[in-house]
């Protein structure tokens, strides 16, 4: 079997520096008025657009890319640092994460030089947003199963079908869309898909609305109606998109993000109790904090694993399988922690809010990006079960 | 802590050459013992934190908690952790390391050896691991002027027979007016955390290399075994419980190697990162090896639990290890209270801080 490796990676000063600078400039943020750090509905906060474009004057989007498309070359541990103090402070990072995190590397990896220098330097000035387009109505864990055809026409393709659960289709600018350009073969189902920029605001592109149960509403449907994509938007192999996903996965799935989306609760809860908790709820908040320290140790070890141009792909799914199960059970574990606490009358607690909102969001926690089954079915491949 | 190094090298020729788990397991007496013994102590492996000049062979911190991780991953069934550990402890307190095997007290957290006026130890030491088959125990004791390390000879001390999970000795040790051989005052800052945090660094790692072992014996008995006219392996339940033995076993790893990498470049004991970590390691690893061992037995069925397969021995000493230095629940009260104390919104900081 492989055998799994977390060495234990410290972040070097320089990235305690950038983190002391990214406190102060999200203390300034939030003193300005653009985001309530209280609040973690990211999504409902002020202007994102404006946000972006601070932190792109920062050189804090797109800063692990080549300096040539305006990157900065810096490490993935910088990165890090800066992902993890703007997740637990509830920035308002929705603009930008998608692309910085994978839509940025994927162009830089399979883009033509010609997409590369248009698009890159834009997402790091923070001026453009992206989506992904995998999931259809026919097609979720199971992505080879995708149906939306792009039919090779003069100079480009049409694309026809219909996207799903497209997470902020209906404000993005670009799409990297999975689209069928043959039949899978007999040898290999995965064999016909090809990856694809999509300008969302090409002709033949709706994206309808879907309220999630949280109230938020991100998720889209996206129809294409023979909307024209120009040739050199295409993204790698014709026909070969399963030979690049697994690369990307390394990089979507070990984030801090994969673990802190309802750290507020924990914070909430700590206050809640008070500097003098009783036995139950001190032994509670201590395996909380062993348990949340020992994941950010995983995740932190596998940024430096890419770091040092790694390919942790089973690394990075334990991280993201075991994070996104503690994060959802966060909430019900702070609920039984708090049960005791005495309410003063009139005075509702911000646990409460808090807690509501991250039961809302649970469920999501461990379905997006890979449930935990096809998680599962990763690192038992890792493993040499399959 | 990058490619082996010679000390650990060496350490698992010998493990596989003279304590193979199965070897052991089918011995009929205990013969080999003397064997393992003799072979770690030529080669330095029993007295790695102990300089030279002290009786010791001078290794580093790191390459001592790597012996330890393969210790852990042979369940190795002789006081090498405890006469490293009692070593490192005399070594605190000046104190030359004698030959033969060690073990340390206290063990428990709320157990306190008291240094008397006239020089004599008083006070009881509970589940001293291997205290029956060590001729020197390093004793930890409180005394008029603070914290003092005691070298004691077995003879002097009275014991009481009671065992681990594995049945390996964890007796209690009665001090009664016990003259110590030595003593000598510990360094400024160094208490009986400590030592529990030591403790908890030593039975982390080797939590976590027997989780190690038992994940790879589990996989490969599920290639071996077949039900159902297929390997167990292909099926996606049986997958899916060792995906998540293997994410059981990457947790301990990483935090058994975070806390032995923290403690090995020198953070001192009283800094609250060390604290964290150590105390850290210990909460998870024990969780661990609780979810852990649960796995690896029902992936092997029935034939995991006969004395003759080689499981319990890791399973067993994995969960024995749990309740040395302090069990989780401890040190999640401890860890908790601390969380408590800095307040909301200083708890970010502190699991950002490394
Ligand atoms: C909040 C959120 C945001 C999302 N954003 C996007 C986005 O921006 N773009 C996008 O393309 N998609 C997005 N998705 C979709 C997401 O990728 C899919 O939901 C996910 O891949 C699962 O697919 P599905 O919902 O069709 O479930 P299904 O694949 O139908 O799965 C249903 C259940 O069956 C299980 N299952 C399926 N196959 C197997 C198997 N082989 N073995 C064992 N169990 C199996 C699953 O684990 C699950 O429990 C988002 C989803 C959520 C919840």
């Amino acid at each position: 079997m492989s055998s799994l490796t977390f060495d234990p990676i410290r972040l070097p000063e320089t990235c305690q520096a950038l983190r002391r600078e990214a406190r102060a400039f999200l203390s300034e943020e939030i003193a300005r008025g653009t985001f309530d750090p209280n609040n973690p509905r990211r999504g409902d906060s002020a202007d994102g657009r404006e946000f972006a474009k601070r932190v792109a004057a920062k050189g804090w989007i797109g800063m692990t890319w080549p300096k040539k498309y305006g990157g900065r070359e810096r490490s993935f541990l910088e990165r890090y640092v800066l992902t993890e103090e703007f997740r637990v402070a509830n920035a308002p990072t929705g603009v930008y994460f998608t692309a910085d995190r994978q839509s940025g590397p994927t162009i830089i990896r399979y883009g033509s030089e010609k997409i590369k220098a248009d698009v890159l330097p834009r997402i790091v000035k923070g001026e453009i947003q992206f989506c992904i387009g995998m999931s259809e109505p026919g097609s979720g864990s199971d992505l080879f199963a995708a149906k939306t055809k792009a039919t090779k026409t003069e100079g480009g393709y049409l694309i026809n079908g219909t996207k799903i659960w497209t997470s902020n289709a209906h404000k993005s600018d670009y799409m990297i869309g999975l689209f069928r350009t043959s039949a899978p073969t007999k040898e290999n189902r995965r064999h016909g898909l090809t990856s694809f920029l999509v300008p969302m605001k090409t002709k033949g592109i709706t994206c309808n609305q879907i309220t999630q149960m949280s109230g938020q509403r991100e998720f889209n449907e996206v129809v294409f109606q023979d909307a024209f994509i120009p040739e050199d938007h295409v993204l790698g192999e014709i026909d070969g998109a399963w030979k690049q996903a697994t690369t990307e996965l390394a990089y979507e799935r070990s984030g801090p993000e994969r673990f802190l989306e309802t750290y507020y609760v924990l914070t909430e809860l700590v206050r809640a109790m008070g500097n003098n908790p009783d036995v139950r709820s001190a032994e509670g908040i201590g395996r909380l904090v062993a348990q949340l320290h020992t994941l950010r140790r995983m995740s932190v070890s596998v940024a430096g694993m890419l770091e040092a141009g790694k390919e942790p792909v089973v690394e990075a799914s334990i991280v993201k399988d075991m994070g996104t199960l503690w994060e959802q059970a966060l909430p019900g574990n702070a609920r039984t922690l708090a049960a005791f606490i005495e309410q003063e009358p009139g005075n509702q607690m911000p646990l409460k809010k808090h807690l509501a909102y991250a039961t809302k969001v649970a469920p999501k926690l461990t379905i997006q990006g890979g449930t935990t089954e096809v998680l599962r079915g990763i690192i038992a491949r890792g493993l040499g079960l399959r | 802590m990058g490619e082996s190094s010679i000390v650990v090298e060496t350490a698992e020729r010998i493990f596989a050459d003279l304590c193979d788990p199965q070897t052991v397991n089918s011995a009929k007496d205990d013969t080999w013992k003397e064997a393992l013994w003799k072979a770690l102590t030529e080669n330095g492996l029993t007295l790695p934190w102990v300089s030279e000049e002290h009786g010791g062979s001078g290794a580093s911190l790191a390459d001592g908690f790597e012996l330890l991780s393969a210790a852990g991953r042979f369940a190795v069934p002789v006081p090498l952790a405890e006469t490293m550990l009692a070593g490192w402890l005399l070594s605190q307190g000046g104190i030359v390391s004698p030959e033969g095997a060690m073990s340390v007290a206290p063990v428990q957290p709320k157990d306190k050896i008291t240094l008397n006026a006239d020089g004599t130890l008083s006070g009881r030491a509970q589940n001293i691991p291997f205290a029956r088959e060590a001729q020197h125990f390093a004793v930890l004791a409180h005394g008029a002027k603070g914290v003092t390390i005691a070298l004691v000879a077995a003879k002097d001390c009275r014991r009481e027979d009671d065992e681990n999970l594995a049945g390996e000795p964890a007796d209690n040790l009665v001090f009664d007016k016990t003259t110590p051989l030595k003593t000598g005052s510990a360094p400024k800052d160094f208490d009986q955390t400590a030592l529990m945090l030591m403790g908890c660094v030593a039975r982390s790692l080797q939590i976590a290399g027997s989780l190690q072992y038992m994940l790879t014996r589990s996989v490969n008995y599920s290639q071996e075994r077949v039900a159902f006219e297929k390997k167990i392996s292909k099926f996606q339940a049986v997958q899916h419980n060792l995906a998540k033995l293997a994410g059981e076993t990457a947790a301990a790893v990483a935090a058994a190697g975070s806390a032995a990498e923290t403690v090995a470049t020198g953070t001192p004991w009283n800094d609250e990162t060390t604290f964290l970590e150590a105390a850290a390691a210990k909460i998870r690893c024990a969780e661990a090896a609780g979810t852990g061992s649960a796995i690896a037995h029902q992936v092997h069925g029935a034939i995991g639990f006969t004395k003759e397969y080689v499981l319990h021995r890791f399973s067993l000493r994995t969960l024995g290890w749990r309740d040395d230095f302090g069990n989780e629940s401890y040190w999640a009260v401890e860890l908790g209270n601390r969380v408590a104390r800095r307040g909301a919104d200083d708890l970010w900081p502190l699991v950002a801080s490394r």
